[in-house]
């Protein structure tokens, strides 16, 4: 046996493979099956941890999910230490390295522990109240302590190496829980031939059948039933059966997300195994087998360690062979902590007394109980509790002494039950209804709703028969829904089996009835709440139940209230004078339990937050040491510095290069559109404020596009490349917006237009040819385009081939210079660049990048949209009125240009800005400012850069009243003093535009 | 996570779609007729009722129809889905909401 | 009201059992009438009902809630506050609001816990750079303070931030609003309540408004709730997701929808994250709370609703996002998730208005962003109803610019670029 008060053998732990395991550095031993809590327990640790406000020392309370107190620090090397695990459901493993929280210097000596002894001077909400003076005081100095002392463990501190995974999955009967309940529902459902997925949160499903070990079910033990039960449905082929996995939220629909922990139990992970794996599920039909969690009696001094549920101290028992205690008393105010009792005398423990608040408890347990010679105090309950870091005694007194006459029992675990709070989370997720019922003193769902059921101890149904029946009768109604056969061939096989014993019945005294007068009673004991903080809330006019919750923060620590929440509203009713049906529940949000980020995460950490988007030319680029940037999902070649160059220089040789001689550019990124059909060009009338009728096939026209507000939305290049076809470029970033936007207005307000639109933005490379050699370079590659000028003038369009591969040839530029665009299909993107590059060898062709690009553009006064306008900008603003077709009767848009402040003269306007100082290059996004004065601000600078070509800076800027205002002076902000700059046009570069009819 | 009938496709799930607002605002025929506020009207102001919700969705990753659905915005169930240019189905919209606003006074 | 709050008090309370602290607020029952009606105890309108005690002197004052105070988006959402927007109408309004944030808690004897630890908003690509060099600009201009803090300031201001050049967005610097912060978001609600209620505004909770009655000139008459008819000559609607259900009471249509807006919690930690965080281009913006959890935030659902949830995708973004930035976090886990109703506007601007009916007023539309505004949106209301007249820094809110098409659109300001 490992560990002192390990006193028995059971199934579930495995004596031929003890495991090592330390925690706060301490050697230890405990079995394969353990939990680090039982393993614990088993060596006699109850003293776990610390509590959050005043240190406390705490110890294991619980043998689940709904953990408040034993909260540890778990490492398993670099990068892998998850603060806050649950000890009830940190499985064992060889080498586990845990650690307390929230203690400094050591778990035993807190030095944190101060705050116990103020405790009475900081009651719930004690911050709101004070902190406020001197007024610097709360930042500097109060907050930050707070800060420090608040929180429990500490957040891990290198980037996590382990990989997270996702599963879609759809299923006809999801069942969540595997007790006695689901499995029955699992049995029933999986031989009825339903697709059927159940998930239990524990490492073994089970639930309560592992625990009452005197149990029968028919002719066999609940264990051995429970043993068949999985395994019959660990056979079916029809059955997902996931163990240590989570149903943690609702989302509509019944789509219900569970978490599976793969590899935290596990000594040594299979290389590459991923931690977690998130289930999304969508079901036809839901069956929650969820269970139901005990609720602490309260009583001063209820945190001592050594204090635990009644079903904890049974589990640690009979599943784990681990008695809580040497001495125990049990205080209840039902059965079912009773029967607990008795298991601890069978196995030998001494159960010093029974404080039950029922006045004439004659249960069978009790009667047992007291047959063993154990004093049963009824109508009683713990008034007290001695010991500190473990209870050495309690207090019983009698529910109705007004003298308060209490009686020291020397003990060293305490069991309490208080009842059993039914797990609803996902229920109340799903918007199921809850009634009160004072015989569960919980709150219990009303009714099946719409392919989700409730079954076993998530309704109320506590004893095993009943749960095994309820499952069995939950599947049948949703097997019914699915229209699975007939009600015969699905009864389960559970079916003929009969109760044997008695069904532990929940007794109605509230749990708030129990004395909480005399010293610290806890609540909420993670986030240590006493009942005399959810008083004080109700005296200073907390009353909705949500407000109570949060000015204690009763119930919301880790365990988010799963043992607190009815403690608290029973006190806060209580002390309204209200049934706690009347004071109503806290909202049940998501997660049910702690999930991971990791989890939720998951595909974007595995694979990557977003694609990369790449064009055919990129490995070229990359091959050549561009440097590249994020442009939405794209990265684009920026530039492309020889050795030892900065970018400023690239930026200027390429633009050099390019003006000079010819420069090649990678726009294939630009979005593409085939706009297509008899009524392609009033489509294009409609959705462009250009006229398009009278553009010929094989000419191009730049174009633009509103949204309906009437604010420029996208821009691009049209090529008409026929009577019914147009080839529409987009920005980069509009790509998808623009088709959606297009598709949008053509199938609900257009439908009468015969046209089609394809996305082609992947389908072409772009490769743009600039500079006085273009036409040189080009020619010898084109197979059938002749590039005469007089035949082929700047914004035309061929079809055509080059090298042999069909391309549709574009005479446009964004450059300035002469320039053409080849689209050819994006496979033969690559070969035709490097041929352009080879051929081009003799004319010092250049690769450029957008930043080049940016520039050259920007001393030609062509606008980007985003950069120089930003979506409150119109076509007049942008000095563009000539692209709005004036006698077109209607256009996305249109309407709006004539609204009042539309129309108004002292818009901003996009203008040039020359520096005084010609060297300096002003920020983009400086704000302009009048030459003189603290006038307002008039605008701000959209685009700014060293201009080789002119050798000084320029600028763009939107300026009110700017297209008026041209040659004004204004100043422009800088990091420090503002500088003189002056309004111009925004064509710094050719004006005449002969370079690019050349 | 919706549940969504395309109309075109069947039941898929909410992530192959993507919401378009407000349905059956159709667009003036001559939006220059249309007051500044009637303009104003039909670009901004919409029913956000809480209860039955015409609204427009379009199946991005899949037909890339668009199409008009009926949504409780209590319950966030889609009640029905219909093809563009069909009319709204009658349905069933359940009790009225208690904060389902009545008028009173003059309008 | 309860006695002073100090720390003085406290220790009285410590010693004599905390049996002295009073009510923070009287739970008034409605009377026959009031001058003003405030529909919506949030943060806005209680804020609104504490500045027309104070400031306008106004004693016959009533906040309507249907449910409990501060339930909405008030105890909602991620307490983030800053006044680092762009356009002079919005700086003007969030600057106004920040600086009643920095004496809040001494004007109302209640400590909001307004935490000025700096918001850090980040910049991925060379486009977020020029946005965000144009609001720092901008803000200097008017008075607000923002720096840019290049990649190594970056991370020397929150070390736990990942800043490798090698993430898909690589952080390139940031722009850091030192007085930008946080604050408790139900202790605002609870001080003006408590301040309020001092000052004679009544407060009435579980109290529903439930139809607007108007005269024969068509001028507010008073308004019908679920406990009875009030009268009043003014109302002010400060009902945010449910605003427009409000204004339908009085046949005003509105160009609001309202979105669920998801937002959740960690466990809590040891103080790991110094400041907030916020990304638009890795959609996501985090800070730690007081009591150790990671507040996190993201975008809204993408179809209206009432039913305060969202879908799941939703929280897989975000933290897909937060997870980019911090992977020191992937192993903490979220706690606690919840869904807010915020009601949004055509340029995400709120509106602070009068209204078509006389002595109707309006403060909505704050869409992702009111909390940050509450005293300053409390305020300037305030002065609107008291006035029947826009206040100054109000004016530009006015329902009328959906007319002119003078639209103040932050969104569209940080447009995509190319």
């Amino acid at each position: 046996m490992t560990g002192p008060r390990r006193i028995r053998s059971t199934p579930f732990v495995h004596e031929e493979k003890p495991l090592s395991f330390t925690f706060d550095g301490v050697a230890m031993q405990g079995l394969a099956g353990d939990t680090l809590a039982s393993a614990l327990l088993a060596n006699d640790v109850h003293l776990v941890g610390r509590s959050f406000k005043y240190h406390r020392p705490r110890g294991v309370m619980s043998a689940g999910p709904e953990e408040a107190n034993a909260l540890v620090g778990v490492r398993r090397g670099p990068g892998r230490f998850e603060p806050n695990a649950r000890a009830t459901m940190q499985e064992l493993y060889e080498g586990l390295s845990a650690e307390s929280q929230n203690r400094w210097p050591s778990l035993r000596f807190d030095v944190g522990a101060a705050s116990g002894l103020a405790s009475r001077f900081l009651p719930a909400g004690f911050y709101y109240k004070t902190f406020m003076w001197p007024r610097w005081g709360w930042r500097r100095v109060y907050e930050p302590a707070i800060r420090r002392a608040a929180g429990l463990g500490k957040a891990p501190v290198d980037p996590d190496p382990d990989r997270y995974v996702n599963q879609y999955a759809h299923c006809d009967i999801l069942i969540i829980g595997a007790g006695a309940a689901g499995l029955s529902a699992g049995i029933a459902a999986a031989d009825a031939g339903a697709r059927v997925i159940i998930c239990d949160e524990r490492a073994r499903p089970g639930g309560g059948l592992l625990t009452e070990a005197s149990d029968t079910i028919g002719d066999t033990t609940a264990r051995e039933w429970g043993d068949q039960a999985i395994s019959h449905l660990k056979t079916a082929e029809n059955v997902t059966l996931l163990p240590r996995t989570t149903a943690f939220g609702y989302y509509g629909q019944n789509y219900v997300c569970l978490a599976e922990r793969l590899t935290d139990h596990l000594a040594k992970p299979p290389d590459g195994a991923p931690r977690e794996r998130l289930w999304q599920v969508r079901a036809k039909q839901i069956i929650l087998c969820a269970g139901a969690i005990e609720r602490p009696l309260l009583f001063p001094n209820n945190d001592r360690p050594g204090v635990m549920l009644s079903g904890a101290g049974r589990t640690y028992l009979n599943q784990f062979g681990v008695a809580s205690g040497r001495r125990v008393v049990v205080a209840t105010n039902n059965d079912a902590a009773c029967r607990a009792a008795l298991d601890l005398i069978e196995a030998g423990v001494e159960v010093a007394a029974i404080a039950d608040m029922r006045t004439s408890p004659d249960g069978p347990a009790t009667c047992a109980l007291r047959d063993h010679g154990v004093t049963v105090y009824a109508g009683a309950a713990l008034s007290g509790a001695r010991g500190r870091t473990r209870v050495s005694a309690v207090t019983v007194a009698a529910l109705n002494d007004d003298q308060r006459h209490e009686t020291t029992i020397a003990c060293d675990a305490v069991l309490t039950s208080g009842g059993w709070t039914p797990s609803v989370h996902l229920y109340s997720q799903a918007a199921g209804k809850l009634n009160w019922r004072d015989d569960v003193g919980a709150f219990v769902p009303e009714d099946t709703i719409e392919d989700f059921h409730c079954a076993g101890a998530c309704r109320g149904v506590f004893s095993l028969f009943e749960c095994v029946e309820d499952g069995a009768r939950a599947a049948l109604r949703a097997l019914k829904a699915l229209g699975f056969g007939s009600a015969a061939t699905a009864r389960p096989s559970a079916q003929p089996l009969a109760g044997s014993v008695d069904s532990p019945v929940v007794a109605a005294t509230p749990a708030s009835d129990a004395p909480y007068t005399n010293g610290m009673t806890f609540v909420d004991l993670q986030n240590d709440v006493t009942a005399k903080d959810i008083g004080l809330a109700v005296q200073e006019g907390f009353r909705s139940v949500e407000h109570v919750k949060r000015y204690t923060t009763n119930g919301m620590a880790t365990d988010q209230g799963k043992t607190s929440n009815i403690n608290g509203l029973a006190i806060a009713a209580q002390r309204q004078g209200l049934t706690a049906e009347a004071a109503g529940l806290t909202t049940f949000r998501p997660p049910y339990t702690p999930v991971t980020f990791g989890a939720l995460a998951h595909a974007a950490r595995d694979l990557g937050l977003d694609p990369v988007r790449r064009t055919a030319i990129d490995p070229w680029a990359a091959e050549q040491g561009a440097v590249f940037e994020d442009v939405g999902q794209w990265k684009r070649a920026r530039y492309f510095p020889k050795e030892g160059e900065t970018m400023l220089e690239a930026v200027a040789r390429e633009c050099a290069a390019t003006r000079a001689s010819a420069g090649l550019f990678d726009a294939s990124t630009l979005g593409k559109i085939e706009v297509v059909g008899p009524d392609a060009a009033e489509f294009m009338n409609r959705m462009y404020t250009n006229p398009w009728k009278g553009l010929k096939p094989g000419r191009c026209r730049y174009g633009l596009m509103l949204g309906e507000d009437g604010f420029i939305y996208d821009d691009g290049v049209v090529g008409r490349i026929d009577e019914d076809r147009f080839h529409v470029t987009t920005t980069t970033g509009g790509a998808a917006r623009v088709m959606a936007h297009m598709e949008d207005y053509l199938q609900t307000e257009l439908p009468e237009l015969d046209v089609w639109l394809t996305s082609t933005s992947e389908q072409w490379s772009v490769i743009a040819l600039n500079g006085p050699n273009a036409r040189r370079i080009l020619e010898p590659l084109v197979d059938d385009i002749d590039l005469d000028k007089d035949v082929f003038p700047h914004m035309s369009v061929r079809l055509g081939h080059m090298l042999g591969v069909p391309i549709r040839l574009f005479r446009v530029s964004f450059t300035g210079e002469l320039g053409f665009e080849v689209n050819a299909p994006a496979e033969y993107g690559l070969s035709i660049w490097t041929a352009l590059m080879e051929t081009g060898r003799a004319y010092n062709l250049t690769p450029y990048g957008t930043e080049a690009m940016h520039v050259m553009r920007a001393e030609k006064g062509y606008i980007i949209i985003g950069q120089d306008t930003d979506g409150t900008v119109t076509p007049n603003d942008a000095g563009m009125a000539w692209a709005v077709g004036k006698k077109k009767k209607d256009f996305v848009g249109k309407r709006s240009l004539s609204r009042p402040d539309i129309e108004a003269t002292n818009r901003k306007q996009l203008v040039g800005l020359r520096m005084r100082k010609p060297s300096f290059v002003a920020e983009e996004g400086a704000q302009v400012l009048p030459a003189e004065g603290l006038g307002a601000p008039l605008g701000h600078v959209t685009s700014s850069y060293w201009s080789a070509a002119l050798n000084r800076s320029i600028a763009l800027a939107l300026i009110e009243g700017g297209h008026e205002t041209m040659g004004a002076a204004v100043r422009v902000t800088t990091d420090g003093a503002p500088v003189a700059a002056e309004i111009c046009e925004t064509v710094f570069y050719d004006k005449e535009g002969a370079r690019v009819n050349a | 996570m919706l549940l969504i009938v395309c109309p075109y496709c069947g039941e898929r799930s909410e992530l192959e779609f993507t919401n378009a607002g407000e349905a059956h605002i159709r667009r003036p025929s001559d939006p220059s007729a249309l007051s500044d506020e009637a303009w104003a009207a039909f670009l901004f102001y919409r029913s956000n009722p809480k209860g039955t919700h015409a609204e427009r969705w379009r199946h991005t990753h899949g037909c890339g129809k668009f199409f008009n659905a009926l949504r409780d915005t209590r319950t966030d169930r889609i009640v029905a889905t219909y093809k563009i240019g069909q009319p709204a189905p009658m349905v069933e919209t359940g009790a009225p909401d208690a904060a389902t606003p009545r008028m009173a006074g003059r309008p | 009201m309860g006695g002073e709050h100090s720390v003085f008090a406290l220790i009285k309370g410590g010693l004599t059992g905390h049996r002295s602290w009073a009510r923070q607020w009287r739970d008034a029952a409605p009377k026959a009438a009031y001058d003003v009606v405030i529909i919506g105890g949030g943060g806005h309108g209680l804020a609104t009902a504490y500045y027309l005690a104070k400031r306008h002197g106004l004693t016959k004052i009533a906040v309507l809630e249907r449910g409990w105070i501060g339930g909405g988006n008030t105890g909602r959402n991620t307490t983030i506050i800053r006044s680092n927007y762009l356009y002079d109408e919005s700086a003007a309004l969030y600057d106004y609001a920040l600086k009643l944030w920095e004496d809040l808690s001494q004007e109302l004897n209640y400590n909001v816990m307004f935490s000025p630890r700096g918001v850090l908003m980040l910049a991925h690509s060379v486009h977020d750079v020029q946005s965000a060099q144009r609001h720092i600009h901008a803000n200097r201009v008017n008075g607000v303070d923002n720096e840019w803090l290049t990649t190594a300031e970056v991370k020397a201001f929150c070390p736990p931030l990942n800043t490798s050049p090698d993430a898909r967005y690589p952080v390139l610097g940031g722009a850091l609003q030192r007085r930008g912060g946080t604050a408790r978001h139900d202790a605002v609600a609870w001080g003006y309540a408590r301040a309020a209620s001092a000052l004679g505004v009544d407060i009435i909770q579980k109290c529903e408004a439930t139809g607007v009655r108007r005269d024969a000139s068509g001028a507010i008459e008073g308004v019908e709730t679920s406990r009875g008819f009030i009268k009043t000559r003014k109302i002010g609607v400060v009902a945010a997701g449910h605003t427009s259900l409000v204004m339908q009471m009085a046949g005003q249509s509105m160009p609001l929808e309202s979105y669920p807006l998801q937002a959740l919690v960690s466990e809590p930690v040891k103080p790991v994250l110094p400041c907030v965080v916020m990304s638009n281009t890795v959609h996501g913006y985090i800070s730690q709370s007081d009591k150790g959890e990671l507040v996190i935030g993201a975008g809204t659902d993408q179809y209206i609703s009432y039913g305060q949830r969202g879908s799941f995708h939703v929280i897989e973004e975000t933290l897909a996002a937060i997870c980019e930035m911090f992977p020191i976090f992937s192993r903490m886990r979220m706690l606690r998730s919840w869904g807010g109703i915020v009601d949004v506007t055509p340029d995400r601007s709120p509106i602070i208005s009068k209204t078509p009916v006389k002595g109707l007023y309006v403060n909505c539309g704050w869409g992702t962003g009111g909390f940050k505004a509450t005293p300053g949106s409390g305020a300037v209301f305030a002065a609107t109803i008291a006035n029947d007249d826009p206040h100054p820094i109000a004016a530009p809110y006015a329902l009328e610019r959906f007319r002119t098409g003078r639209l103040i659109d932050e969104a569209a300001a940080a447009a995509v670029a190319h």
